[in-house]
């Protein structure tokens, strides 16, 4: 199974429309909006009640599994999002027009740097002091998880087949039902692929959401995230690995109890199936299946589910109707203009208030600079990564028994967080002097590389036997076997893995470019240095700064780079 | 039998262009569908026909003119009309008889009912035992059997078929066609008219009624055969065949239609912005040499021919008209006939074919001739692939003119009159040496 493109690859044309730009300035409307209320509501929450974390790994079972919890509920509203999201824009042209954008741009603001802001904000609106901080840190795993989600939903829906679409118009079913027996079921396999990544993305920021301090206010949420907070900050190892083992468990649990029950389960809803393919296995489904005491217990459940799909929603205009040019609607068509005009003004006046406050030109200038920084060393990061792992994943991919195994091992070091490797590297480094600027780097692409492996791997899968075999028959080998089969092949699987890997290091950067074990702390010079730095000061104006100018630098590469590129492989490398 | 199931008056269909303007895609169609009638939808790729099929489902509501079903006006799926689709279009997610019961459900009958009538239909189509088996177990004729079963279950009054039996092979859908024709003809099915489209002029004439044959580019109908003929009907029959060469006549022959069509019959009026089917240059030097080879001589029975090759109207109609539109063959009649030229086509070397082929191409094919004079009136003899594609686009669908530049560069290529380079979307007059 392939991972779709996490960026928006509409075709060829314009790097920008006007529509980005709209979203841009909305996105960062709402940025500045959030980060005034909280700057305003940070004095009064000066010392949170601390619910003190324990390093007895006796607690850790707890810990986990409200971490776990906090997970599923994120894992929960993403999914409610990317069915109502994701519907909306695929389904309505005026709509889409405006969300896709913004969601293009939304996936490349980076996270970790926005946590800060939400949680005060969240605590402020939350009338109890802990369910505002789990709410953040909830918010925060969301974040982590819908945008590719949500993009995947999307693409699904807009590559239903036509025949598909027409016959169910063709025998009426209502939208709703259509919905759900349809769209869903259609999307449904590169959905849960999607939601698999996402869970391992996620754990990086469950980390990072659990125990945070924003100027003088210091938030610990118990869970596995701030044991290992506290782990570092006590210089515990023992602790540490009593964490890397909860979550190798936890992990192991997921895989094996929800998603490769979900992997078999969906495994009816593929379109096509590829010959020769195994269908997926999973020792639970099976159970889940042929157990008669849980045929029972759900089927009262599978039968309320029956009714509310053949629920009679009150009949709506036909679908044909909303195709219909938005120039017979005027009356709508002046009503959307004059909400997307009245949002976007207000955005504007946010940002032009906030700029004029504070900011001087020479931050931005700063903020540039650290930002050319980071992403030379996510450059060399990327480049160095792929030097590694595109052979390794081509040796891997074409030999499907091996790539079974690399599998779940990869997926397990795609949701490694960064900080687990503090100890190591940080001692390291101040024991053979060596500089930070330099040595802190690949911790930024700890987590990220993985997704080159797991394309190129499912990449090099695809070669058709057939071109293997010619290959075998023309005595290509080498070098040349490299340069003319294997490279051109997993090119577009190798796009997307890169793309993801990109966009994933700069928010990595804003946890790797600062790392700390116990009272040493390190620094490299970085955009994502400055975003912790400004977060651990306080300083909202200069965290909106960076976050901009980061999410600036991640939307102008993957426009003016990624996508060309990504259009290119796949005009020009797709296979069959 | 003399009320009317449908009625369709005036019906234009046009397709909003990239540039702002319109593509009219089926004109001035009026047709009329009786009770107990199938009719007959044939024409060739581009005239219209499933579109015409599609806007009697509902799908699309006419540009203009009027689409009536029992009275009313068809703008949007009506109860009662269903469709039986060209790739099935199962849902793979869905049980046999999930697949069946679905039209049902939309319909809100209570499940007792449901389940009935669908196992019913089940059982009518030939289904029994197949019930909990999912598509993809199925083989193709399987499929459009569950194909069929669904359309049928919800009792409608019309049954849309869009080419039910060109996905399958020929034995297939040999059994299917028999099987429907035997529960049409004794009554077993709940419906009381048909409406197919199809490419297989055999196939018309093997089921429908009446045959409307299209034009195309935009849609019209040209013509309206009756088959009196009875069921089953044979194909050895010499009424058969007679009917079977009448359409191919009728749809060979030179329309007196407005000029700009993409057929060969209107070659005389061939410019810049015909369209040009889909041909490789390989297919028409290989019907060329079967053609002038034993039996045929240089002249054939178009019918005949086809058979003979395996061709069938969709494959046969393009490769004549190209090779028309180069003036290597004649086409009258239902006969197609080698010209001088053509003869001396065939007789040459691999080198002098492709000269002949570049002086015919560069003097019939107005684009390759465009194409060119650009290439060489440019310094460098270069030129964009989007150059092209736009001032076609400025006439025609996108996909129109994504094929037009397609066929013209494929018979360019092997006439050496121009190259096109992929990579860079350019023409140029160099071959790479």
């Amino acid at each position: 199974m392939r991972l779709s493109v996490p960026i928006s690859v509409g075709g060829w044309g314009r790097f920008f429309s006007r529509w980005d730009v709209l979203a841009v300035l909305l996105i960062l409307g709402l940025l500045v909006f959030l980060a005034e209320a909280s700057r305003h509501l940070l004095q009064p929450l000066s010392e949170l009640q601390r619910r003190p974390v324990s390093l007895d790994p006796a607690n850790l079972p707890e810990y986990a599994a409200r971490t776990t919890l906090r997970m599923l509920i994120a894992m929960a509203l993403s999914l409610i999002f990317t069915f109502t999201y994701a519907t909306l824009a695929a389904k309505n042209k005026r709509a889409e027009r405006l969300l896709v954008p913004l969601l293009d741009i939304l996936q490349s603001v980076p996270i970790l740097g926005f946590i800060s802001i939400t949680v005060v904000f969240f605590m402020a609106l939350a009338p109890g002091r802990v369910l505002g901080a789990e709410f953040a840190a909830i918010f925060a795993i969301f974040t982590s998880q819908a945008w590719n989600m949500a993009f995947s939903f999307y693409q699904s829906l807009r590559t239903v087949p036509t025949e598909l679409v027409e016959a169910s118009r063709n025998f009426r079913l209502s939208p709703w039902m259509s919905f759900w027996r349809v769209d869903v079921p259609f999307a449904m396999p590169q959905l849960i692929w999607n939601m698999m990544m996402s869970m391992s993305g996620s754990w990086f920021f469950v980390v990072a959401s659990e125990a945070i301090s924003v100027g003088n206010t210091t938030i610990t949420l118990p869970g596995v995230g701030s044991y290992i907070a506290l782990a570092i900050e006590h210089r515990d190892l023992t602790a540490v690995g009593y964490a890397i083992a909860t979550m190798l468990i936890v992990i192991l649990i997921y895989d094996q109890l929800l998603f490769r029950t979900l992997v078999a389960w969906a495994d009816r809803f593929r379109f096509e199936q590829e010959p020769g393919a195994l269908p997926p296995h999973s020792w639970v489904f099976d159970v889940l299946r042929r157990s008669r005491l849980i045929d029972r217990l759900t089927r009262p459940f599978a039968v309320l589910w029956r009714r509310l799909l053949l629920a009679r929603w009150p009949e709506r205009a036909d679908p044909a109707k909303r195709e219909a040019p938005a120039s017979r609607h005027p009356w709508i068509t002046f009503q959307w203009t004059a909400i997307v005009a009245g949002l976007a003004a207000f955005a504007l006046w946010q940002v032009g208030h906030f700029i004029t406050q504070d900011i001087t030109l020479a931050d931005v200038a700063t903020a540039l600079l650290l930002g050319l920084a980071t992403l030379s060393r996510i450059v060399v990061l990327i480049a160095l990564a792929s030097v590694i792992w595109v052979p390794i994943g081509v040796w891997v991919g074409t030999r499907p028994q091996v790539a079974n195994l690399v599998q779940p091992v990869a997926q397990f070091l795609a949701a490694f967080p960064a900080n687990l490797l503090f100890p190591i590297v940080v001692s390291a480094i101040v024991a053979l002097k060596l500089d930070p600027d330099i040595w802190l780097s690949p911790l930024m692409i700890l987590g990220t590389q993985w997704y080159i492996l797991f394309n190129v791997v499912a990449g090099a899968g695809a070669i058709p036997a057939e071109l293997r075999a010619a290959a075998v028959n023309f005595r290509v080998r080498g070098w040349l076997w490299w340069r003319r089969i294997a490279l051109p092949a997993v090119l577009p699987y190798y796009v997307t893995g890169a793309i993801t890997a990109s966009g994933g290091s700069w928010n990595a950067s804003i946890v790797a470019e600062v790392a700390s074990w116990g009272n040493e702390h390190l620094e490299a010079h970085g955009l994502g240095a400055y975003i912790a730095r400004e977060t651990e000061a306080g300083d909202f104006h200069r965290i909106v700064l960076g976050i901009a100018i980061m999410s600036l630098f991640v939307v102008v590469i993957n426009r003016t780079f990624w996508r060309p590129l990504y259009l290119y492989a796949e005009r020009k490398f797709r296979l069959g | 039998m003399n009320t009317a199931l449908l009625n369709i008056h005036a019906l234009r269909q046009t397709f909003p262009r990239a540039d702002g303007g319109e593509l009219l895609v089926l004109d001035g169609i009026d047709l009329e569908l009786a009770q107990g009638q199938i009719v007959g939808l044939l024409g060739r790729t581009g005239s219209g026909k499933s579109t015409l099929l599609r806007s009697i489902a509902g799908l699309m509501p006419p540009s203009s003119g009027t689409i009536t079903y029992l009275g009313q006006p068809v703008v949007a799926p009506a109860p009662g009309i269903a469709m039986v689709f060209q790739g099935f279009a199962l849902f793979p997610w869905l049980t046999v008889l999930e697949n069946v019961q679905l039209g049902l459900e939309a319909l809100g009958l209570p499940e007792v009912e449901i389940r009935k009538r669908a196992l019913a239909a089940i059982d009518l189509i030939g289904l029994d035992g197949y019930e909990s088996a999912y598509p993809r177990e199925l083989s193709g004729g399987m499929r459009q059997r569950v194909g069929f079963a669904r359309a049928l279950v919800v009792h409608p009054n019309i049954l849309l078929m869009d080419e039910p039996f060109s996905a399958l092979d020929v034995l297939t859908a040999e059994t299917l066609r028999t099987d429907f024709l035997e529960l049409w003809g004794d009554g077993k099915l709940p419906i009381k008219g048909v409406v197919l489209v199809t490419h297989n002029i055999e196939e018309a004439v093997l089921m429908c009624d009446r045959i409307l044959l299209f034009s195309a580019n935009p849609g019209r109908i040209i013509r309206e055969i009756a088959v009196d003929l009875k069921q089953p009907r044979n194909r050895l029959d010499p009424r058969f065949h007679d009917l079977v060469e009448k359409i191919y006549v009728a749809m060979t022959a030179r329309t007196p239609a407005p000029p700009r069509i993409g057929t060969a019959a209107a070659t005389v009026a061939t410019t810049i912005d015909t369209i040009l089917p889909r041909v490789s240059a390989n297919l028409l030097s290989g019907f060329l040499e079967a053609l002038a080879a034993e039996p045929y001589n240089g002249k054939a029975d178009l019918p005949v021919i086809a058979d003979e090759l395996h061709l069938e109207v969709d494959d046969l109609f393009p490769v004549s008209d190209a090779l028309q539109l180069l003036h290597l063959v004649e086409v009258e009649g239902g006969d197609i006939k080698l010209t001088d030229i053509g003869k001396q086509f065939v007789e040459a070397g691999t080198d002098d074919r492709k000269k002949i082929f570049q002086r015919q191409l560069l003097s019939y094919v107005p684009l390759a001739a465009h194409i060119r004079r650009v290439l060489q009136e440019r310094a460098n003899h270069v030129a964009p692939k989007s150059r092209f594609f736009d001032e076609l686009e400025d006439h025609m669908s996108t996909e129109d003119a994504e094929q037009t530049l397609r066929s013209v560069t494929a018979w360019a290529r092997y006439a050496e009159a121009f190259a096109y380079d992929d990579d860079s979307q350019t023409f140029s007059l160099e071959n790479p040496t």
